[in-house]
C-alpha cells in the first residue's frame, strides 16, 4: 500500500533528532509537526521570522500580527524568538537549520529539484524555496512517486524550471525512501506492502536496488 | 518639524513628493505588517507607473492589491504573488511586469541597498531561471550568482510603536521585511499604532534606529487576516 500523507509525515518524523531546528514547507511537510516523538524537543522555523512556531491560536489568542510562512495565524512556543526577514534567511542560507522538509514536482538523479513553476500555468513564485534548498545541507523532499497518470517524478533530468541545482540527497515518496548519490537514485526502504518492482517501474531515473530492501516501520 | 522630530500631520504630507515612475519599497509579509494607510494614500494620490518592491502584492481589495485596478503599478519585484485575480489578469495580459525574486535574496537586496553594498553573491537561484543574465562565480568549490541590491525613492513601513525621533519597535511577525525596507528608502515613511515621547522606549529595545526614518505618522489599522486558522480551546 502506498503511504498516506500522514504516513509520509510519520516517516519523515523518524528522521528528527532532539534539539533540531527544522523548517517545514507547506503541505505534507507541515504535518510532520504532528508526529514529533514523545520526549523530543524540536523548534520549527517559519521563514517570515519566527523560530519556535507553535500550534494554531484559540479564538482568544488570535492575533493578526502572528502568522507563519503560509500566512496562517499561529502561536509561539516557550523559548521562541522573532526576527526580521534578512535574519531569517541568514539562518537558512547560512546553514543553521538542521533539517528542511519540502515538497516538489520533480527530482532528478543529480539532486536537482523543480518545485515552483509549471510554464504556461499561473506562476506564483518561489517564495523562500530557492533559499531553503540552496542553504540547507539536510533536506528531505516529500512527494508522490508518480503523477495521477503514472508519470514518474523521479527523473533522469528535471523537465520543469529548477528551484535548485544539485542540492537534494533524500526523497521520501508514498512508495519509497530514496537517497541520491553518484548521479543515481538508491532505494533505501519501501512502503509496507509495496513491491520493489512497482518502485522500479515508477522510477524513470536510474535506480540502484540492493539485494534486500527493508520495509518501512512505524 | 524641529530637530529630530519626524512626526507629520497628515497622510498627504507623509507621501508628499511621491511621483509617477518612482520605486517604492514596501514592508510586510502577506497582509501582516503592511503600511495599509500609506498604500491607501498612494491610491488616493493616483500615482502611476510605480515599481513596487515587496514580498507579496496584497489581495484584491486590500494592501498593495488596491493599486492594481487603476494600473498604478508598472512592475513588481516579489517572491510570491498571485493571491488576487486582478494581479493574475494583468500579469497574463502582459500589463504588469513581474520580477520573481527568492525571498531571502529579496530581503538581502533591501538590506544591502540600505547598507551601501551594491551587490552580493548567493548560492540561492544558481542553476535556475533566477540566474539568467547574472554573473556567476565559484567560492570554495561552490557556485554563486551575483545579485544587485535595491534602493527605493520611497520606503513604506509599518511598525508597532515609535518615539517622535522615529526609533521603531515592531510587534511579533509583523516585523518581517519592515526593518530592511526602512533602511532602503531615499525617503522612508513609517506609520505606527502609537507614538510616544523620546525616552519612553528603552534604547536597548529599538529594532530600527530613527536615523533611517524621515517621516512618521500614527494611524489606525484594520489588520486583515489572510488565513484565519484557529483551534478549539479544548485542544
Amino acid at each position: 500500500m502506498a503511504l498516506s500523507r500522514e504516513q509520509i509525515a510519520m516517516r519523515v518524523a523518524q528522521e528528527l533528532q532532539d534539539g533540531y531546528y527544522v523548517n517545514l514547507g507547506i503541505g505534507i511537510p507541515t504535518l510532520v509537526a504532528n508526529y514529533v516523538p514523545d520526549g523530543m524537543e524540536v523548534m520549527l522555523q517559519s521563514e517570515n521570522g519566527l523560530l519556535g512556531m507553535g500550534q494554531f491560536p484559540t479564538e482568544d489568542e488570535l492575533d493578526a500580527d502572528m502568522i507563519n510562512a503560509g500566512k496562517q495565524t499561529v502561536t509561539a512556543i516557550t523559548g521562541a524568538s522573532i526576527f526580521d526577514s534578512a535574519e531569517s534567511f541568514a539562518m537558512i542560507r547560512g546553514g543553521h537549520v538542521d533539517l528542511t522538509v519540502l515538497g516538489a514536482f520533480e527530482v532528478d538523479v543529480n539532486g536537482n529539484i523543480a518545485s515552483y513553476m509549471i510554464p504556461g500555468k499561473l506562476i506564483k513564485g518561489m517564495g523562500g524555496a530557492m533559499d531553503l534548498v540552496a542553504g540547507a545541507d539536510n533536506i528531505i523532499v516529500t512527494m508522490t512517486h508518480a503523477s495521477k497518470h503514472g508519470d514518474s517524478k523521479l527523473l533522469p533530468a528535471c523537465t520543469l524550471p529548477l528551484t535548485g541545482k544539485g542540492c537534494i540527497k533524500k526523497v521520501l515518496t508514498d512508495l519509497a525512501f530514496i537517497e541520491i548519490k553518484d548521479s543515481k537514485f538508491h532505494l533505501l526502504e519501501r512502503a509496507p506492502g509495496v513491491y520493489v518492482e512497482e518502485i522500479v517501474k515508477l522510477t524513470a531515473g536510474e535506480l540502484v536496488v540492493p539485494e534486500h530492501v527493508p520495509e518501512m516501520s512505524f | 518639524m524641529a530637530g529630530f522630530d519626524k512626526v507629520v500631520a497628515s497622510y498627504e504630507e507623509a507621501m508628499a513628493g511621491l511621483e509617477d515612475n518612482m520605486t517604492v519599497i514596501a514592508g510586510g509579509f502577506g497582509l501582516c505588517g503592511i503600511a495599509e494607510n500609506l498604500i491607501a494614500e498612494i491610491k488616493r494620490k493616483g500615482t502611476k507607473g510605480l515599481t513596487v518592491v515587496s514580498n507579496n502584492c496584497g489581495v484584491d481589495n486590500f494592501g498593495l492589491g488596491i493599486l492594481l485596478p487603476e494600473r498604478q503599478i508598472k512592475k513588481i519585484v516579489a517572491s510570491y504573488v498571485g493571491e488576487n485575480a486582478e494581479f493574475e489578469r494583468q500579469m497574463m495580459a502582459g500589463e504588469l511586469e513581474v520580477e520573481l525574486t527568492p525571498q531571502g535574496t529579496l530581503a538581502e537586496k533591501m538590506r544591502a541597498g540600505g547598507a551601501g553594498i551594491p551587490a552580493f553573491f548567493t548560492a540561492t537561484g544558481y542553476g535556475t531561471p533566477v540566474a539568467e543574465g547574472k554573473e556567476e562565480r565559484e567560492f570554495d568549490g561552490r557556485m554563486y550568482i551575483m545579485e544587485e541590491s535595491i534602493k527605493g525613492d520611497f520606503a513604506i513601513v509599518k511598525a508597532w510603536k515609535a518615539d517622535r525621533y522615529g526609533n521603531l519597535v515592531f510587534r511579533k511577525t509583523a516585523r518581517n521585511f519592515n526593518p530592511m525596507a526602512a533602511t532602503a528608502g531615499k525617503v522612508t515613511v513609517v506609520e505606527v499604532e502609537e507614538i510616544v515621547e523620546p525616552g519612553e522606549l528603552s534604547p536597548d529595545d529599538i529594532h530600527t534606529p530613527g536615523i533611517y526614518v524621515d517621516r512618521l505618522i500614527q494611524g489606525s489599522f484594520e489588520k486583515r487576516i489572510e488565513q484565519r486558522t484557529v483551534r478549539s480551546s479544548e485542544q
